[in-house]
């Protein structure tokens, strides 16, 4: 008896300090971005001030430029807006795409089919989830990129819709797995009611197990929304990664991530351009921060409307 | 045992004060060129190995300025704030020209337009000509392909033919192959690319450049005119060592000056080393 409590201690103290550790993970890197980025703001002791290269940028500078163009041929500028808009941009496109068809194709797997039919195609979804970005970009590059142009009839494929497609191929089984995952957990019970109640199977799925599984669905949104906006080979090789502002949806553009791919190797150790692609950095961690905890009080909120 | 030898070999590999290796990284456009160049000094001096990588002529400008490389290639000069920034880090940045590169510019092959002078085309690139039919050409939108910022060949570009900003919607592709691949598929496109990327591929045109409109219009297919000088697009290719180059590092590149090196040169489809670059490594050489 004594031995059971002091392993239940043990236990307890090892989860906990795991729990902590990955936490402190995570907070560290974030003061690590933070203490590199906020260095492109200061200016750095013993430096020119004349020197238009090494003057430390401005916050709403940086927040509010609409130019992004550190090795300029003249003066440079650090303005994230069309960065900001690159990734928000393809990554909601991405988005509206896969989520309905990611949804739904999880409600096909869970609820209609059965046996080792399901197992099979969950099976093939899941190696779809872990398939190498690289790839992917290659074939949006060699396929997709010209079929698009032809459709559209556009002079080049690289674009801002090309990327959001890819950005959605690559986010779609994950949030099918995920939200598959979360409706096969809403108890059967709920099924039998709503049959008893004459529902059919297809009521059912919408009206009674997709509200029911509504925090796991959301939270393979959230996994579908991270993998889109932090994805860099894929979407490097299709957007045209150029930093502008997109006026159209054939527009190239540039994302954060891009853009510390493209940068980060050939930029002088602790340069201005160097600190401010670390600002970028946090900037995405930020973004991400945001919105996992929006969901989250989404989720506490729903939990609460359920205990009444 | 083990880790200990292991963590030794990885030391010893990372710098070659250890006889045997020289580490070279840099530009994407000498790549090809200074790997197989490597395989010459090799088959010569069994007792060297040579690894050289790309990244492009910032990346290897900033591996040599914080000592990771033997040798960087740059398809640019050094800028001076590079060499200011390599001074404060104890670093001396000693430059050799190890052969010559012709800027092709190349359009679809359906594009019917031939000649462009340096003028026009810094205009097209600044964004100022929009349309193919105010160079002669049918009404169709220029679309522009470039490269990345990395790359030495998008500094050499806009410093030699645009000298201004590139437009701020010129796509930037990842390499010279992702250029030729864009062009080819782009009725309105236009690129550029090094020479070697050039020679018997379908679909893309390299167009005649003039110094100007007063000058003859030069086509970079012709060896001899890129040689010469008269194809107003020539680039030196430059390797930076950390002071003069010195015992195995010293040897690597005077074989890439030989007559054997410059064959290889020649080889991939660059030009060999003129004579007023001669007299200027023969100096730093000595």
């Amino acid at each position: 008896m004594r031995l059971r409590k002091k392993i239940d201690r043990f236990a307890g103290i090892t989860f906990f300090v795991n729990a902590v550790l990955a936490a402190g993970v995570l907070f560290g890197i974030l003061l690590f971005l933070f203490s590199y980025g906020v260095r492109a703001f200061i200016p750095a002791p013993g430096t020119d001030p004349g020197d238009p290269e090494s003057r430390p940028l401005t916050i709403l500078g940086f927040l509010f430029g609409t130019v992004w163009n550190p090795d300029a041929y003249g003066k440079p500028h650090y303005g994230l807006i069309p960065l900001f808009l690159g990734s928000l941009l393809t990554t909601l496109i991405a988005l509206t795409i896969s989520v309905p068809l990611g949804i739904a194709g999880a409600i096909f797997i869970a609820e209609r089919l059965t046996g080792w039919v399901r197992i099979g195609v969950k099976m093939v979804v899941e190696l779809f989830a872990g398939f190498p970005s690289v790839v992917i970009g290659l074939f949006g590059l060699v396929v997709l990129a010209p079929l698009i142009a032809r459709t559209f009839n556009l002079s080049s494929g690289l674009n801002l819709f090309t990327a959001s497609i890819i950005l959605a191929v690559m986010s779609l089984p994950t949030i099918i797995s995920v939200s598959e995952d979360a409706l096969r957990v809403v108890p059967h019970s709920y099924r039998e009611a709503a049959y008893a109640l004459g529902a059919s199977p297809w009521t059912t799925a919408i009206k009674v197990i997709l509200p029911a599984a509504r925090s796991g669905i959301l939270a393979a949104v959230m996994l579908g929304f991270g993998r889109a906006i932090g994805e860099t080979m894929a979407v490097l090789m299709v957007a045209g990664n150029a930093p502008i502002i997109p006026r159209s949806l054939f527009d190239p553009v540039r994302t954060i991530t891009t853009t510390l791919a493209i940068e980060l190797g050939e930029t002088a150790a602790n340069s201005i351009h160097f600190f401010s692609l670390f600002a970028l950095g946090f900037v995405l961690f930020v973004i991400a921060l945001a919105t996992n905890l929006i969901a989250e009080s989404l989720i506490r909120r729903e939990k609460r409307s359920f205990t009444l | 045992m083990k880790k200990l030898l292991a963590l030794i070999t990885t030391f010893a590999l990372s710098t070659s004060l250890i006889a045997g290796e020289i580490i070279v990284k840099g530009s994407d456009t000498m790549l090809n060129l200074v790997q197989r160049l490597a395989e010459g000094f090799g088959a010569v001096r069994g007792d060297v190995t040579v690894s050289v990588a790309g990244g492009g002529s910032g990346v290897g400008i900033t591996a040599i300025t914080n000592r990771e490389v033997d040798i960087a290639n740059a398809s640019r000069a050094i800028k001076s704030k590079e060499i200011s920034a390599a001074r404060a880090q104890g670093v001396n940045p000693v430059e050799i020209v190890i052969a010559l590169d012709g800027l092709a510019v190349i359009v679809n092959s359906k594009n019917p337009v031939k000649n462009l002078t340096v003028q026009q085309i810094g205009a097209i690139y600044r964004g100022e000509i929009k349309n193919w039919n105010e160079v002669g050409g049918p009404n169709k939108k220029i679309v522009l392909y470039g490269r990345q910022p990395n790359s030495g060949t998008f500094v050499f570009f806009r410093e030699e033919v645009v000298k201004g900003e590139y437009a701020s919607y010129m796509r930037q592709m990842n390499g010279n192959a992702q250029i030729v691949d864009a062009v080819k598929n782009d009725e309105g496109g236009i690129g550029y690319v090094g020479l070697g990327y050039i020679r018997n591929v379908e679909g893309i045109r390299p167009l005649a450049v003039a110094k100007s409109s007063q000058d003859q219009y030069i086509s970079p297919l012709n060896e001899a005119d890129v040689k010469s000088g008269a194809y107003p697009l020539t680039r030196p290719l430059y390797q930076y060592t950390n002071g003069k180059p010195k015992g195995q590092v010293l040897d690597f590149i005077r074989f890439e000056l030989s007559p054997e090196g410059q064959k290889i040169v020649e080889e991939e489809g660059f030009v060999a080393v003129t004579q007023p670059y001669i007299e200027k490594n023969n100096k730093i050489l000595q």
